[in-house]
């Protein structure tokens, strides 16, 4: 096991920022931290970084306990999520300044810092000055710069919140490419579900200093072991009264028990299109969005309101419109346990063959 | 009205700047360049002068060396609890608000010959008050916070996360100061040591008070031309005063060519 952390806990006065964290990462893997803004992601970055000391619990690199080694001797390489590129440094010497430290010779360090600016597609711009890049070019700068000293594990910390969008996508695709290329074990803090279930292998979800979840993006986005992951993945309805929602009525009769609904469990269409009638329950258009890519729908159903959405392909809907909608499935908690349902009416009690 | 104020804004500008000077210029060659010279060349002028040069000196030396230092502890010790830093920062700017009078006057009470803590230094055969240390440490007392002034701000808008790059990367605190840190904050430094130089010549109060204005011993500049108003030798008040106020403009230029270097970088 490459990283192993047991009970890491950090306290900054009075605010517990981190409780009780533990996980192990295997070699080469690519870790999204995903939570909410102040959730503690980044606590426990700068934590395996060296740059904060925990407040209890152990972090151990390949078996070897290094709380004590301070951030020179971890062997991390760290992204910054404002860069912190030395401004007075051209990206030469930004990206050489960790190899000088080792004591390199002069000739090393040019063949390791050309190598690394090919690799970053920054040719031709190694004697630019941090303030006359662009965000994307000081974003690569800050990673060539890690990379240099070859690090065995590298940290990024919101590397692409201070990019516009439409870079940023490129940019994680980039990104990804090269981390699988380079081979290097990985850890990147963000906020954004999107960019964590595109780029990590895995993907742990902090939420107030707890590791709520940790797993494949299509693991936890597919079987959520607590209410606060099935809420934060993807998009979703909470539904106080899960017996007006048909096919789900026996799981009213446990007291206080919620639902949570995505847009993709629900079917609609107009009464009669939807093949298991049986299991649909007649709604009616609210409102209708245009997304772009699609329609959002919000239907009111029984007496819940649901979202979902429906492609550009089919009939134009209209507010008021009478509608058959099918839930299919839905993601049941109370208090006590968490589970996910299947609409009992879609398997026919009685199936006749013909 | 922009036809009645402007030309007032330049008259009070003329007399409050421009006259003085020129009558300073028009008192030291009053008797010609002979009587500015002789002027100079009195024992106790070269000595005076050599007593502002040695304590400017002295002072800028530590005032940059540990300003540098407070600085850096006041806005990046994790060890100092905020409520200490806070409380470090508004008595710092002591000085600013206490009259440099004043300011002697405590040294005087706390290190003259007369209390204990003097006594007890008199008898180990250091003279504080009334001699070179005192003077010293009254220009350091009236000068401290102007180098953490210029420092503090600069290393507050960098922020850490270099020196904490530089951390990751390898380097330990001394190459990590000389490298990341110091480049970032030279011209704030050399700002002020502009303005620490400056008030060292000029300091007038403070150093009266705690030197008592030996004549050939504890004498500075400014207390000289002090004197010489006094005894109303004014060709030679006027040529002390040439002096200091030659090193004051050619400061303040040095002070603009550093700001507009600091602008380019």
């Amino acid at each position: 096991m490459h990283i192993e952390v047991r009970n890491l806990n950090k306290q900054f006065g009075d605010f517990h920022a981190v409780r009780d964290v533990s996980f192990t990462i295997e070699k080469g893997h690519l870790i999204g931290l995903l939570g909410p803004s102040g959730g503690g992601k980044t606590s426990i970055l700068r934590m395996l970084a060296g740059l904060e000391t925990p407040t209890s619990g152990d972090i151990e690199f390949l078996g070897q306990r290094v709380n004590d080694l301070p951030p020179q001797e971890r062997g991390i390489g760290f992204v910054f999520q404002n860069y912190a590129l030395f401004k007075h440094m051209t990206v030469f010497d930004n990206i050489a300044f960790g190899l000088k430290i080792k004591k390199q010779s002069k000739e090393q360090i040019k063949k390791r810092v050309m190598e690394l600016v090919e690799l970053t597609g920054l040719l031709g711009f190694e004697q630019r000055y941090p303030h006359q890049l662009s965000g994307g070019q000081r974003q690569r700068v800050a990673f060539a710069r890690a990379l240099a000293p070859e690090p065995q594990l590298l940290l990024l910390d919101e590397p692409f919140a201070a990019i516009d969008a439409k870079i940023r996508t490129e940019l994680r695709t980039w990104l990804k490419e090269l981390i699988e290329r380079v081979g290097i074990t990985s850890i990147f803090v963000t906020h954004d579900q999107e960019e964590a279930i595109e780029v990590a292998d895995e993907i742990m979800i902090i939420n107030k200093g707890r590791l709520e979840q940790k797993g494949t993006p299509w693991d936890i986005y597919k079987s959520p072991e607590t209410p606060f992951v099935a809420g934060f993945i993807g998009e979703s309805t909470i539904i106080e009264n899960i017996g007006s929602i048909h096919g789900f009525e026996e799981a009213a009769a446990l007291q206080g028990t919620k639902a949570l609904i995505r847009p993709e469990y629900i079917e609609i269409g107009k009464p009669g299109e939807i093949g298991l009638a049986s299991a649909a329950m007649e709604g009616r258009v609210k409102a209708l969005h245009f997304r772009g890519s699609e329609w959002m729908v919000e239907i009111e159903a029984g007496n819940a309101k649901l979202i979902t959405y429906r492609s550009l392909e089919k009939e134009v809907l209209h507010p008021g419109d009478a509608l058959s909608v099918l839930v299919h499935r839905a993601y049941l908690f109370n208090d006590n346990e968490s589970w996910i349902m299947e609409n009992k009416l879609k398997e026919d009690p009685m199936p006749i063959y013909i | 009205m922009k036809k009645v104020w402007i030309p007032i804004t330049y008259l009070i500008f003329i007399i409050l700047i421009i006259i003085p000077l020129i009558r300073i210029f028009t008192g030291a060659m009053g008797d010609g360049w002979g009587g500015f010279s002789d002027a100079l060349s009195r024992p106790e002028a070269l000595h005076a002068l050599m007593m502002t040069g040695l304590i400017t000196i002295v002072v800028t030396i530590i005032n940059t060396l540990f300003g540098v230092m407070l600085s850096l502890y006041l806005v990046r010790a994790e060890w100092l609890s905020g409520k200490l830093k806070q409380l470090l920062n508004s008595v710092l700017d002591l000085p600013f608000a206490v009259s440099p009078i004043i300011g002697g006057l405590m040294i005087v009470l706390l290190l003259g010959p007369n209390t204990a803590l003097g006594s007890l230094l008199n008898d180990a055969g250091i003279s504080i008050v009334y001699a070179f240390p005192g003077m010293v440490i009254a220009t350091l007392f009236v000068t401290f916070p102007m180098m953490v002034r210029e420092i503090m701000p600069v290393l507050q808008e960098i922020g850490s996360s270099q020196e904490e790059a530089a951390s990751t990367l390898g380097a330990y605190s001394w190459y990590t100061f000389w490298k990341v840190t110091w480049p970032a904050i030279r011209w704030g430094v050399i700002y002020g040591v502009v303005l620490t130089v400056a008030r060292c010549f000029g300091e007038f109060g403070a150093v009266l008070v705690v030197s008592g204005n030996i004549i050939n011993k504890t004498q500075t500049a400014t207390t000289l031309v002090y004197q010489d108003v006094e005894n109303f030798n004014v060709t030679a008040a006027n040529g002390v005063a040439l002096v200091l106020a030659a090193f004051s403009v050619g400061l303040l230029l040095l002070m603009e060519w550093a700001k507009k270097r600091k602008e380019v970088h």
